[in-house]
């Protein structure tokens, strides 16, 4: 299972075991970390699971995420959805970082 | 000490409320009574995913609960609450040093003759929507008593898989109390562009029945609808009443300041059964949201925990109808200046109200995310201008 590490607002840092086919935001909701909402459950419709992560090791932007995102809190060029960042064997390692502006 | 706090309702507030808890480091006890049998669930799925979709979306996987020492008591129902001795009664009394009611709504009762046969549903549970897919199948007709937002997802899912669909609609158009007229004019066209039937000003009678199962339903001027299942969307009341048997402040929800306190310092209340302060709003009102509850969720948390209240909120909520990806933010009041930026037919637009001075008060997006952000931002800065 891949390991994702998550570094919170308070800059704690948590390492988690996330099995493929679940997102990043799965992963966090399942152990309670704090910063990622997901009031939608997954649905990209809320916007409340931003992170921030290097590009590359997971599937291309959606329009609707890209637009979601440009106007999101604290938006920047790595910013993505982790609800939309679904794990798969070559993530392994992957570093997100979590903002303190998600549910604002 | 940390205190030991009672949760009663394991719906969306209560449930996050506990994981906050655990989150900003709480020690003490959280136990949470839920009187359904199932895990804590999200219910937005159940009126748009009823048909096909995944409906059991879990807001936490089962062994969540165990590991964050949150103590759920499924399937058990609060009865009463003693504020003088801090502890509420369920199978067996339970003390708490802080209480947190989160006891959500129920679907508004049809006060006409035959509605409690076979093939009636409403939709607020698990059960309610397990029950509803296993009526609607594509050869089905199904009469919708209620043209609000779940009432027209239901509509939009159902005739997306092939169902004949009527939606029966009292006031003089759909979506009346929530939404902008244009939105409601919009939202009509839609569906009936998609074959849905929607009559409006038009008040049901009574629901007639063969061998127990619902056959028609019979509006006021004698029109009869023939059926095999109806669902009714009549609206949510708020379940206040082991607060107004506690002698809590209530007015037909519990009335809580903007900390979700209620009238009694230990006692708090989250989510759809509050009636509650919202910024840039006068008086008190009830906001059936998801993100209102995850408001207020936050709100106790940061009460019991001693930590900073969470910045204003702009309350906002989603909804999803055949394709259009629907979201609104700002509080919707009738009879506000609407300015349209996209064309409603090709399915992307956003409708921005404006009070008299100008300000933006809300918005109403179908299918711009972007747009949606972008206003949602101008109302939480307050400033909000028609020139920006
Ligand atoms: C079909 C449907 C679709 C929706 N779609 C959306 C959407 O798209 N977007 C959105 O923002 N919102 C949506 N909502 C609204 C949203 O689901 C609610 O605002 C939210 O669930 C409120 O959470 P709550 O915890 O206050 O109440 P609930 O989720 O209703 O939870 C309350 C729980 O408390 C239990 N309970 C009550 N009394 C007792 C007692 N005495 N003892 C023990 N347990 C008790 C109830 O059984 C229930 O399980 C939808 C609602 C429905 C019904
Ligand atoms: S969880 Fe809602 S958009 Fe990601």
């Amino acid at each position: 299972m891949p390991t994702v590490t998550y570094e919170l607002p308070d800059g704690s840092v948590h390492e988690v075991d996330v099995p493929c086919g679940q997102s990043v935001m799965d992963g966090s909701v399942r152990n309670n970390l704090a910063g990622i909402v997901a009031e939608c459950g997954g649905s990209c419709s809320c916007a409340t699971c931003h992170v921030y992560v290097d590009a590359g090791l997971f599937d291309e932007v959606s329009d609707e995420e890209r637009e979601l995102l440009e106007f999101a809190e604290g938006v920047r060029p790595e910013s993505r959805l982790s609800c939309q960042l679904i794990v798969g064997e070559g993530c392994g390692g992957v570093r997100v970082r979590v903002p303190d502006t998600n549910g604002l | 000490m940390s205190p030991r706090v009672v949760v009663v309702g394991g719906g969306h507030a209560g449930t996050t409320l506990a994981a906050l808890l655990r989150q900003g480091g709480h020690r003490g006890e959280i136990i949470m009574f839920g009187d359904e049998v199932d895990f804590p669930y999200h219910r937005p799925p159940l009126s748009k995913k009823f048909v096909d979709g995944e409906l059991e979306q879990w807001l936490r996987p089962a062994p969540f609960y165990t590991e964050q020492r949150i103590d759920v008591r499924l399937g058990e129902r609060v009865s009463s609450i003693d504020r003088a001795d801090r502890r509420v009664h369920a199978s067996s009394p339970c003390p708490y040093d802080v209480l947190v009611l989160a006891t959500g709504a129920r679907p508004r009762d049809l006060p006409v003759p035959g509605v409690t046969v076979g093939g009636v549903v409403s939709l607020r549970t698990l059960e309610d929507a397990r029950a509803l897919r296993k009526h609607l199948t594509a050869d089905r007709r199904v009469v919708i008593i209620g043209g609000g937002y779940i009432g027209l997802e239901v509509a939009a899912a159902a005739r997306a898989n092939g169902v004949e669909v009527t939606i029966v609609e009292r006031e003089q158009r759909v979506l009346a109390r929530v939404a902008s007229e244009e939105l409601s004019a919009i939202l009509a066209s839609y569906h009936r562009e998609r074959g849905t039937t929607i009559i409006t000003g038009a008040q049901v009678r009574r629901l007639t029945s063969r061998d127990g199962q619902v056959r028609a339903v019979v509006l006021d001027d004698g029109t009869a609808i023939p059926c095999d299942v109806v669902v009714v969307g009549v609206g949510a009341v708020p379940r206040d009443e082991l607060a107004v048997a506690a002698g809590l402040d209530c007015d037909q929800g519990i009335v809580v300041d903007g900390s979700a306190r209620t009238s009694d310092s230990a006692v708090f209340a989250i989510g759809d059964v509050t009636r509650r302060p919202v910024p840039g709003v006068d008086g008190l009102m009830r906001l059936e949201s998801i993100p209102s509850a995850t408001e207020q969720a936050r709100q106790v948390s940061a009460a019991i925990l001693g930590a900073e209240a969470p910045a204003p909120e702009v309350p906002w909520f989603w909804s999803d109808q055949f394709d259009l990806k629907l979201k609104i933010a700002g509080v919707v009041v009738p009879g506000c200046h609407v300015v349209r930026r996209g064309e409603p037919a090709s399915g992307r637009f956003a409708l921005l109200h404006h009070d008299d001075a100008g300000a933006v008060t809300a918005v109403e997006t179908a299918n711009a995310p972007g747009e949606f952000m972008a206003a949602k931002k101008l109302l939480r800065s307050g400033h909000a201008h028609s020139h920006l």
